[in-house]
């Protein structure tokens, strides 16, 4: 298949899977953010091939970044150029922040070239989430965990940590913006 | 945590959006901006006292036009610069129709008028305090849409920035307009949009830091 076709079946299949999805699906939602991991972690291998352990990092971080920006996509454009858009951004910002760093540390690229992962490993990333999570505090960590990690719905979520149904809502909402900044690495 | 496990968890429960929730937010914090700006004229200005005379005389609306053109296209940039993956387009000639057929009009103006009248008709009575004042009445509105935009994600920031200060400057020219005497063209095709320049350059070198997310 040539690189334009294989756009073509994946902006079809992805504006598909996202319609649904704005709507509230969270079944396509899931199918969507799959095969979005897919697409990001090409894209970032193909072009961090000096950097292989960034590439998971920052297909989770802009996993977030888009779940977080999901009501900026405008339904009549291309959801895969909305897609490396924010893919771009964030390697532009991975780039100028290791940057700054290297400033003052002694980049080690030439171990890095050995150590190529192949395309099924290496889904773990190195700043893990989990971990994270619990730096959050209570009133944005225990929504995330109650609604988004053991399934519970707002109105119980609300019901176990006392907070008001909004609350839950905003403290979801609010946390994982939280996420996204820490496994950015600004805090 | 493994990516999979991510995008189960980001999958989970309520993930509905409404619809249109960017041109919303874009327009929510535009009508708060202009009405902050314009309670800033009432309050610092005043509407000038012969604002119904004035308003019977074509000038009147050609000023409004010019700045509202500015407001507009800004407008446009910054919902599309708000937004991942959105061309321009040819939307920054747009910007050169306003500013040339104001010019074109100066020149003809200017070469007609006496020589001695010429340079009174650039400078008006208060060339010296409008790009300022301009620029004061476009700060509500650039401080509550840069808010606006960072919710949202642009991706080139010193262009959305820019985007930000043009639609800033051009509705504080605007809701200038109500409060400024002068009604020449060389006049306008100046300082109005000096007025309107100043809000857009800091927007653009502000971008980078105020925008990013």
């Amino acid at each position: 298949m040539t690189e334009q076709a294989e756009l073509n079946t994946n902006e079809v299949m992805l504006h598909g899977l996202l319609l649904q999805s704005l709507k509230g699906n969270t079944q396509t939602y899931q199918q969507f953010l799959k095969e979005l991991a897919r697409l990001l972690r090409g894209y970032f291998r193909r072009r961090l091939t000096a950097l292989p352990d960034e590439v998971e990092d920052l297909v989770q971080e802009s996993l977030l970044a888009i779940h977080n920006k999901r009501h900026t996509y405008d339904v009549t454009q291309p959801v895969t150029a909305w897609i490396y858009a924010i893919a771009k951004y964030k390697l532009i910002d991975l780039m100028r922040r290791r940057e700054r760093q290297d400033q003052w540390n002694d980049p080690f690229d030439e171990t890095c070239e050995f150590a190529t992962p192949s395309d099924d490993e290496a889904t773990d990333a190195l700043r893990d989430v989990h971990l994270l999570l619990k730096q959050l505090p209570d009133r944005m960590r225990l929504p995330i965990i109650h609604t988004k990690l053991e399934g519970l719905s707002v109105a119980e979520a609300a019901e176990r940590t006392g907070l008001t149904e909004s609350a839950v809502k905003v403290g979801v909402h609010r946390g994982l913006k939280a996420l996204h900044n820490l496994l950015r690495g600004t805090p | 945590m493994k990516t999979d496990e991510l995008v189960s968890m980001l999958a989970q429960g309520d993930i509905a959006v409404p619809s249109h929730t960017a041109s919303k937010r874009i327009g929510l914090a535009l009508t708060s901006g202009i009405m902050l700006s314009f309670s800033l004229m009432l309050l610092v200005l005043g509407i000038r006292p012969d604002l119904m005379r004035a308003m019977e005389l074509p000038m009147f609306w050609v000023k409004l036009l010019f700045a509202l053109s500015f407001g507009l296209i800004g407008l446009i940039a910054v919902s599309r610069l708000s937004r991942p993956g959105v061309p321009l387009k040819k939307l920054p000639w747009a910007f050169s129709i306003p500013i040339s057929l104001i010019w074109l009009w100066s020149l003809v103006l200017l070469v007609q008028a006496h020589p001695a009248q010429r340079l009174s008709l650039v400078l008006g009575d208060t060339w010296a305090v409008c790009p300022a004042l301009i620029a004061l009445l476009a700060a509500p509105i650039f401080a509550v849409a840069m808010g606006a935009v960072r919710s949202l994600a642009p991706t080139q920031l010193p262009q959305a920035g820019a985007a930000v200060g043009l639609m800033a400057g051009g509705w504080g020219a605007v809701v200038y307009c109500l409060h400024c005497p002068e009604m020449s063209a060389p006049f306008i095709g100046t300082w109005y949009l000096l007025g309107i320049m100043i809000p857009t350059l800091l927007g653009a070198l502000l971008g980078k830091t105020l925008l990013r997310w």
